[in-house]
């Protein structure tokens, strides 16, 4: 089997390969200006700044993701299903639509200002741009990636060794914090991962917020038409995301994450949260009110006031229909991408299996811009058949968001015991049979958070649908995109609007769907 | 609980309204009646870095008018120019049609262009379109400065962008260092001022604490509620917030009279590929955007400036003739390597 698997790891890693070729190839037209402007003091701060702000965004969104994902996944919270559903969805969110719209309800004189002007008289408020204002709206926009990863792992975990833990007289609190914690570190180091990535990738929220990132000083050079300096900062991009990746494989060691020996993983008994549930409850509504609600309530003022001065708003049906269909085959592509590659890096460790890893990493945290210029660079040129087709536009969503679904489905099957595969042989299946009649179920929860993860970051996805999809083919973030660029409020409002509810439903279907633990 | 089916059927019916939201005016997409009969001549590829909610109504027109197919992919005009650099002699696209002279120059400079028909440029003033004949400016924006009307009054407002530079301003200003219109002002300065008076001038600005933004858009949003006083934008933006918040909103815009650099007026405009397979439709989408219909379709519902004659302009704008405004060459402002770099060295740009 091991060859099948290489086979198809190799085809993944040509394409991740592709983005840094060009690059290369682009650094090489780079003159000595771009090679002095990389060693300018204002480029290592930039640097700083930018890990700092990963850094931040990272450890803030797991003590707001990992909270939700027990209390979603383990307690008898109130509403937990719905919770459940609603706290992933800020991930569809466009970043530089979010930045906008808190900025235009937290700034000094927005909405929130206003609304304190006519109760206290508050005349304006302290800025939230910079450091703060970044931080926040990164935090609530990304968080769920922390979010999805650690509720796959944790509606996995065998209940026994909490149990066991209990019954030896650790209460609730330290069970979490001695057991159930360290059981869950691939899947915090996988969704932290994931978002430390996306805020050195992002755009829209640092430019809004005036926190100048490494990211921006990209767009600033594709601005100016220099494509060699992008290039040169885009590589550095790259080493700092490998610095990240070291980091992160680091805290996995060999520890290992299934459990050996008799007992099957089943449904754990619901803790009860006793006086405790009304502050979990509010902590749950605070992060569904910042990260959703307001968002969307502005959305739906913007709309509604443009309605009212007799905007027409187009009809988005077609739109709507491309936007899901794009993003509901890319899900299942990368997932199908993703499998291979990650039953090789967990079932075979070793040296070329953990460059494999890294190498699919590698070009997570770079723009999409970035990305897509790659490919019309060797597609025009090279593929034209291949160039602004619809599977080029989804081997670009490859690129970019196959990390998404490899962490997912990586940490799910770290917590699947190979003894259970190897019974199976022992009983006479072919690899491939076991692969489908034992692995495969078991990966479900894996499966279902890897695809949501990717499925509602397509949805958002800018750059590289501009660029590259088949010419006229219009997305519902293209079409926010558009509106928004040029101060058109109430249409990109309602794309925006249509956006979170859309992705709200598969959302719905799979927790609904969740075995029921009672 | 809520059930299920509750849940899916509520989402399923706001879905439909939204979808539906304003969808029975049915917009008029470039669909011609029957696409089997359409031959490759009657096609057109366009690259628009000027946004769909600005020139795609006019597009539609075109198509409609010529039965031409047009197929447009849209982006900003950095990332379109850069794509059409990145594809070179393969690229599909018969045409460019740029938001600014930089991305203009862009593609000028990798010889991607070809030369127009003179019958096409004479149709605008030679300072806006190319030397050499390979683009033309479509339509024109104006620099402005934004006023907030409750804080300022406009007999407070200097002749020159340079007397911004007076501490009476400190803690007034908003600007968008990074953006393409800005660079393109900033390249004129360069152009009149000289490199070190530019300098000079973008840290006497610094002096003042400008508040940075990252756009035209947010920085008229803030001018309005009075965040700042004063904003350096393109002019068109305001009268979006005036359309959609109606006249009460408090911002204005202020042409500077003073004639310098910050009374520039740029334009958007729009070139040939050489490697087009549609040369014939490219020569007749470009003549389309200098006719009359498309003129006054920019002048009546973008708001900004026709640039041939015979059109009328929106009630509140001063016609382009009686702006005292910068005479300078829109090639001119293609250098934006040199405006970076400054901008840079001014420690505005990372």
């Amino acid at each position: 089997m091991t060859p099948i698997l290489w086979g198809f790891s190799i085809l993944v890693v040509i394409a991740i390969l592709l983005p840094i070729t060009y690059l290369i190839i682009r650094v090489m037209g780079a003159g000595s200006d771009a090679w002095q402007g990389l060693l300018r003091p204002q480029m290592f701060e930039t640097i700083a700044r930018t890990a700092w702000l990963a850094i931040a965004v990272t450890t803030v969104s797991a003590f707001i993701a990992v909270p939700i994902a027990w209390l979603t996944v383990r307690t008898d919270l109130p509403f937990r299903k719905m919770w459940a559903i609603l706290t992933p969805l800020p991930l569809v969110i466009p970043s530089y639509v979010g930045g906008y719209l808190f900025a235009s309800a937290f700034g000094p004189r927005g909405l929130l200002q206003q609304l304190l002007e006519t109760l206290f008289g508050v005349t304006r408020l302290p800025e939230i741009y910079g450091f703060p204002g970044a931080m926040l709206v990164l935090t609530l926009l990304s968080y769920p990636y922390i979010l999805l990863s650690t509720r796959a792992a944790l509606s996995k975990l065998d209940p026994s060794l909490e149990e066991a833990s209990r019954s030896l007289g650790y209460g609730n609190w330290s069970t979490f914090w001695r057991v159930t914690l360290p059981l869950l570190r691939p899947a915090l180091g996988a969704g932290s991962l994931l978002v430390a990535l996306y805020v050195l990738r992002d755009f829209g929220v640092v430019a809004i917020m005036r926190y100048s990132t490494f990211t921006r000083a990209i767009y600033v050079s594709y601005t100016s038409f220099d494509r060699s300096q992008a290039a040169l900062l885009s590589l550095v991009v790259v080493l700092v995301t490998l610095v990240f990746l070291f980091i992160e494989t680091r805290t996995l060691s060999r520890t290992k994450y299934f459990q050996i020996g008799t007992g099957q993983a089943r449904p754990p008994a619901l803790i009860q949260l006793g006086y405790w549930r009304l502050p979990a409850l509010l902590f749950c509504v605070t992060v569904v009110f910042a990260s959703l609600i307001l968002p969307s309530g502005l959305l739906i003022y913007w709309l509604i006031r443009g309605l009212r001065a007799g905007e027409v708003i187009p009809s988005l049906g077609l739109i709507a229909w491309n936007s899901i269909s794009a993003s509901a085959i890319g899900a299942i592509v990368i997932l199908l991408a993703a499998i291979p590659v990650v039953i090789l890096i967990v079932r075979r460790p070793n040296k070329a299996t953990l460059l494999l890893h890294r190498i699919t990493y590698s070009t997570f945290a770079l723009p999409g811009v970035v990305i897509a210029l790659a490919l019309v660079f060797f597609g025009a040129n090279h593929a034209p058949w291949l160039y602004q087709t619809f599977p080029m536009l989804l081997l670009a969503y490859g690129i970019l968001f196959l990390p998404q679904a490899m962490g997912a489905v990586r940490t799910t099957l770290l917590q699947i015991s190979p003894n259970v595969e190897e019974a199976a042989r022992s009983l006479g299946r072919h690899p491939v049979q076991v692969f489908f009649s034992v692995t495969l179920p078991l990966l479900k929860s894996g499966l279902i958070a890897g695809a949501s993860l990717v499925f509602l970051t397509i949805m958002k996805e800018l750059p590289a649908t501009l660029i590259l999809a088949p010419i006229g083919f219009k997305t519902l973030a293209t079409s926010i995109w558009s509106a928004v660029s040029e101060a058109f409020f109430a249409q990109a409002a309602a794309p925006a609007l249509l956006i979170v509810l859309m992705s709200s439903l598969p959302m719905a279907y799979f927790i609904l769907n969740e075995k029921n633990v009672e | 609980m809520f059930g299920k089916r509750t849940f899916f059927v509520l989402i399923l019916v706001m879905t439909i309204i939204i979808s539906a939201c304003g969808g029975a005016t049915s917009v008029s997409t470039a669909e011609p009646a029957s696409t089997e009969e359409v031959e490759a001549s009657d096609k057109l590829v366009v690259y628009s870095g000027r946004s769909e909610s600005l020139v795609g109504p006019i597009i539609a027109q075109f198509s409609e008018a010529t039965g031409i197919e047009v197929e447009v992919r849209y982006g900003s005009t950095a990332e379109i120019a850069a794509t059409l650099l990145e594809e070179g002699a393969n690229s599909p696209a018969d045409v460019f049609f740029a938001q600014d002279p930089g991305g203009l120059g862009a593609v000028t400079k990798e010889g991607l262009f070809a030369p127009l028909p003179e019958e096409t440029l004479a149709k605008v003033p030679a300072e806006f379109r190319s030397p050499d004949g390979l683009w033309v400016g479509v339509s024109a924006r104006a620099r402005v400065v934004v006023y907030n009307t409750e804080l300022v009054q406009p007999a407070e407002l200097p002749e020159d962008i340079w007397d911004f530079t007076d501490p009476k301003w400190n803690n007034k200003i908003g600007w968008a260092p990074s953006n393409g219109s800005f660079l393109a002002m900033v390249t004129a300065m360069r152009v009149v001022w000289g490199e070190e008076r530019t300098l000079e001038w973008l840290q006497g600005i610094q002096a003042n604490n400008p508040k940075v933004f990252e756009g035209n858009a947010p920085i008229v949003e803030a001018v309005g509620n009075g965040e700042v006083e004063v904003g350096f934008v393109n002019h068109y933006y305001l009268y979006r917030f005036l359309t959609e918040q109606g006249e009460d909103f408090g911002a204005r815009n202020y042409f500077l009279p003073g004639g310098g650099p910050g009374s520039l007026v740029m334009v958007a405009g729009t070139g040939r590929l050489a490697n087009g397979q549609n040369e014939a439709n490219a020569l007749k989408f470009i003549d389309f955007m200098l006719s009359t219909v498309a003129q006054q379709y920019f002048a009546s519902t973008t708001y900004e400036y026709a640039l041939t004659e015979g059109v009328n302009l929106q009630r509140e704008l001063t016609p382009l003739a009686e702006l005292n405004r910068l005479e300078i060459d829109m090639v001119d402002l293609d250098d934006l390597a040199g405006t970076t770099q400054l901008l840079q060295e001014a420690g505005l740009l990372p």
